[in-house]
């Protein structure tokens, strides 16, 4: 599994607001997403009623889920796929690796799927002497660079322009070391002939999933450069990794959260590639795979159901939380320590990995509430951090020091007005300060995480990326 | 095992056993019922305004159409496109009987292969089973005479598109899929492989700055056939009675 960090957030968010390139990367790059969010929303009068909908499928699946899985099963195995139910990350890697070797694959491509950084996958894979190859432009050069995303729709966030053209360079070394990128579509033509020719080669594809279909035994990925279409349909074997939430029961269903997703995600009314991927390649069939498996996996949701966090398991993975979150916005998503980043990831990470790697993350809030404004699917991320707080405070995991300032913000949120007004004060004082490096760390409602704890000093060894890179190299 | 595992901890955590039959027959009946939800609004219109908020979609997402009179002016509307874009009056084309049953003769200079799409191949004339006005997309099921590579390999990618194969609301074009293929192998209407498209590919990870043409085509060109002399097929028994009488037989179902 990748490696956590969360424990040290507050390090982790001090050295990322240090770093000049990540600070100008996350400044370019989030205004772009606000305002397409806005503009698509604004387009279409039904958003909100939508969004209740989105809410109500969701909790219905949820509720129904040991069905609806089963019903799906089924029909993956008529269509002539197979599901392999994994309960944890261990054995769902097990099986990814046992599927390639059976296939004798060397080399697999793979479409952008977090679930696949959740469980580890190609750590794994390499370790057994088959290589991934990520296809997903931005996963690319994370791949590159032994980065993992710092985003969940926008894997190189925060990266630059000038990062693309120095990693292309020391990466693609059969060619013209003096060639000249003169705009960026030089850049993402060279990928793209070079993972041509990957995607020809591969034996396995690897997916992950962005919906289930119980109606239909369908996965169905979203994607705009095609590369999860390429991944599927070309190599013999088509691996999707799914986590059980994913679940929907129609094609009716799916089709109401996809209008929520890609206007929620980038702005657009719809992606450029939503797939429906239905078993093996038919007889007369030119072209698809010969295999198709379904890797279902638990790793944690299960444990979530019945408990206040089920409602986390209706997310649908848009980005929204983060791409309007004040403090995603200023300290990017590596800070956050493990591969779900925001609000989101402050919900999901203790969830998943336990409150006491992941505590201080559910205090990476102003708690202004914008997270769940725009969440299509409506779910309480500030309750549920909230939740998260106060389960640590009661397992005594937190230091004296936060508890004081938890006492405080207790205060606060047990009165209402005061509260909003104490919100736009810090919301107001983040845009400002956000600005100025450093400032951040003296801002007054979240000092919670920004001052209270008492942590080792930060480590010589340069930045957070720079040591995160080197623990990766060493760890291979 | 793990599926006893996994189902096991759900049904702890929802405080209960496995559904009891009744109410595992209604979830059923949800499923083969498939209830539709709110359709926005905004794909309701008359049938030319519907054909028209098609195009101004695709449009919206960088896709070009070009309207033709009928399946006749195929081939001189692809040879002047290839033309006016410098590229060679060669394609891989779908070997789809509307294709295939188009008069070429009048341009004998654009060579046509039919078969999935190899590396290298520049163009592709691919058909689509069915367009959404709601957002100007394209369905593709996969199948013998639609092999999905068309859809991907090529830098661009011409489509032949039927006016009356325009539906309003996604929802609708489910209904026609469930009305009018059958699946040779699960039995039900789901291809193996059904890709929806909007645009050319694209991509916005470098800087999110949008760049077309990521992995799949740069160029996507619909040329939209104007069959609609009358209202269009109402009803998906119209449409599948329709199909079935169309030149390809049951090796194309739906189509
Ligand atoms: S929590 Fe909501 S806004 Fe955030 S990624 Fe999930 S669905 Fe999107």
């Amino acid at each position: 599994m990748v490696q956590i960090t969360s424990p040290a957030f507050k390090r982790n968010a001090a050295e990322a607001l240090d770093n000049a390139g990540l600070q100008k990367a996350l400044g370019k790059a989030k205004g772009a997403f606000l305002q397409r969010r806005a503009a698509a929303v604004a387009a279409l009068p039904e958003f909100e009623a939508l969004r209740d909908i989105g809410r109500d499928i969701k909790n219905h699946t949820l509720a129904n889920l040991d069905h609806y899985l089963e019903v799906y099963a089924a029909n993956v195995e008529r269509n002539g796929g197979v599901v392999h139910w994994c309960s944890t990350a261990d054995e769902a890697r097990a099986a990814v690796l046992e599927i390639c070797r059976k296939a004798g694959a060397r080399t697999v491509t793979k479409g952008k799927s977090m679930i696949s950084e959740e469980i580890g996958v190609n750590d794994h894979l390499e370790a057994h002497g088959i290589t991934p190859v990520e296809t997903d432009l931005g996963e690319y050069i994370i791949q590159l660079r032994h980065e993992h995303p710092s985003h969940i729709i926008a894997p190189a966030f925060h990266l630059n322009r000038e990062d693309w053209e120095a990693d292309f360079r020391r990466a693609h070394t059969d060619l013209d070391p003096n060639r000249v990128f003169h705009e960026r579509r030089d850049i993402l033509t060279e990928a793209r002939t070079r993972l041509r020719q990957k995607f020809l080669a591969a034996d396995v594809g690897i997916t992950g999933a962005n919906f289930l279909i119980a109606e239909t035994g369908s996965s169905v990925i979203v994607t705009n450069e095609g590369n999860g279409d390429l991944t599927q349909t070309l190599p013999r074997v088509h691996i999707a990794l799914a986590s059980i939430e994913k679940m929907v029961p129609t094609l009716e269903d799916a089709t109401s959260l996809l209008r929520l997703l890609a206007r929620s995600a980038t702005g657009q009314d719809f992606s450029v590639y939503t797939t429906f991927s239905s078993g093996v390649r038919r007889q007369g069939d030119l072209d698809g795979p010969e295999e198709y498996h379904v890797v279902l996996i638990d790793n944690g949701r299960s444990n979530m159901i019945g408990t206040e966090f089920q409602e986390m398991l209706r997310c649908i993975r848009c980005a929204a939380c983060m791409n309007h979150c004040p403090v995603y916005g200023a300290v990017g998503g590596h800070a956050y320590g493990w591969v779900y980043p925001g609000p989101m990831g402050s919900v999901l990470t203790p969830s998943l990995v336990g409150v006491d790697k992941a505590g201080h993350l559910p205090n990476a809030s102003t708690f202004c509430g914008k997270c769940e404004s725009v969440c299509p699917v409506k779910i309480p991320l500030p309750k549920l951090m909230r939740h998260w707080r106060e389960r640590e405070f009661e397992r005594h995991l937190t230091p004296a020091g936060i508890r004081s300032n938890l006492g405080i913000w207790a205060w606060f949120a047990k009165r209402p007005s005061a509260y909003r007004l104490a919100t736009r004060a810090a919301m107001g004082a983040l845009s400002l300060l956000g600005r100025g490096k450093g400032a951040f760390r003296s801002l007054p409602l979240a000092g919670g995480w920004t001052e209270g704890r008492d942590l080792p000093a930060p480590e010589p060894g340069g930045t957070f990326m720079q040591r995160y890179a080197k623990t990766r190299g060493a760890g291979r | 095992m793990s599926k006893d595992a996994i189902l096991g901890a759900i049904r702890r955590g929802l405080k209960r056993g496995p559904l009891p039959a009744d109410q595992r027959a209604m979830l059923d009946g949800r499923l083969a019922t498939h209830p539709r939800h709110l359709i926005p609004a905004r794909s309701r219109l008359p049938r030319p305004e519907q054909v028209a908020l098609f195009i101004r979609n695709v449009e919206k997402e960088f896709g070009t159409v070009e309207r033709i009179p009928d399946l006749a002016g195929v081939p001189a509307a692809i040879a002047d496109y290839l033309a006016a874009q410098n590229l060679p009056a060669r394609l891989v084309m779908a070997p789809h009987p509307e294709l295939e049953g188009i008069d070429w003769s009048a341009r004998p200079m654009l060579v046509r292969e039919a078969r999935a799409a190899r590396d290298g191949d520049l163009v592709s004339l691919q058909h689509a089973w069915a367009g959404v006005a709601e957002t100007g997309t394209l369905f593709f099921p996969s199948d013998p005479v639609r092999p999905a590579t068309l859809n991907l390999l090529p830098d661009t990618e011409i489509v032949l598109l039927r006016a009356s194969r325009i539906v309003g609301a996604y929802e609708e074009a489910w209904d026609r899929l469930r009305a009018e293929r059958q699946d040779p192998l699960s039995g039900g209407f789901m291809p193996r492989n059904l890709m929806l498209v909007t645009g050319p590919s694209r991509s916005a990870d470098i800087e999110q700055t949008l760049e077309l043409g990521a992995h799949g085509p740069r160029r996507l060109h619909i040329l939209l056939v104007e069959d609609e002399k009358a209202p269009r097929m109402a009803s998906p028994e119209q449409a599948r009675a329709e199909a079935v009488s169309q030149p390809g037989g049951p090796a194309a179902p739906g189509d």
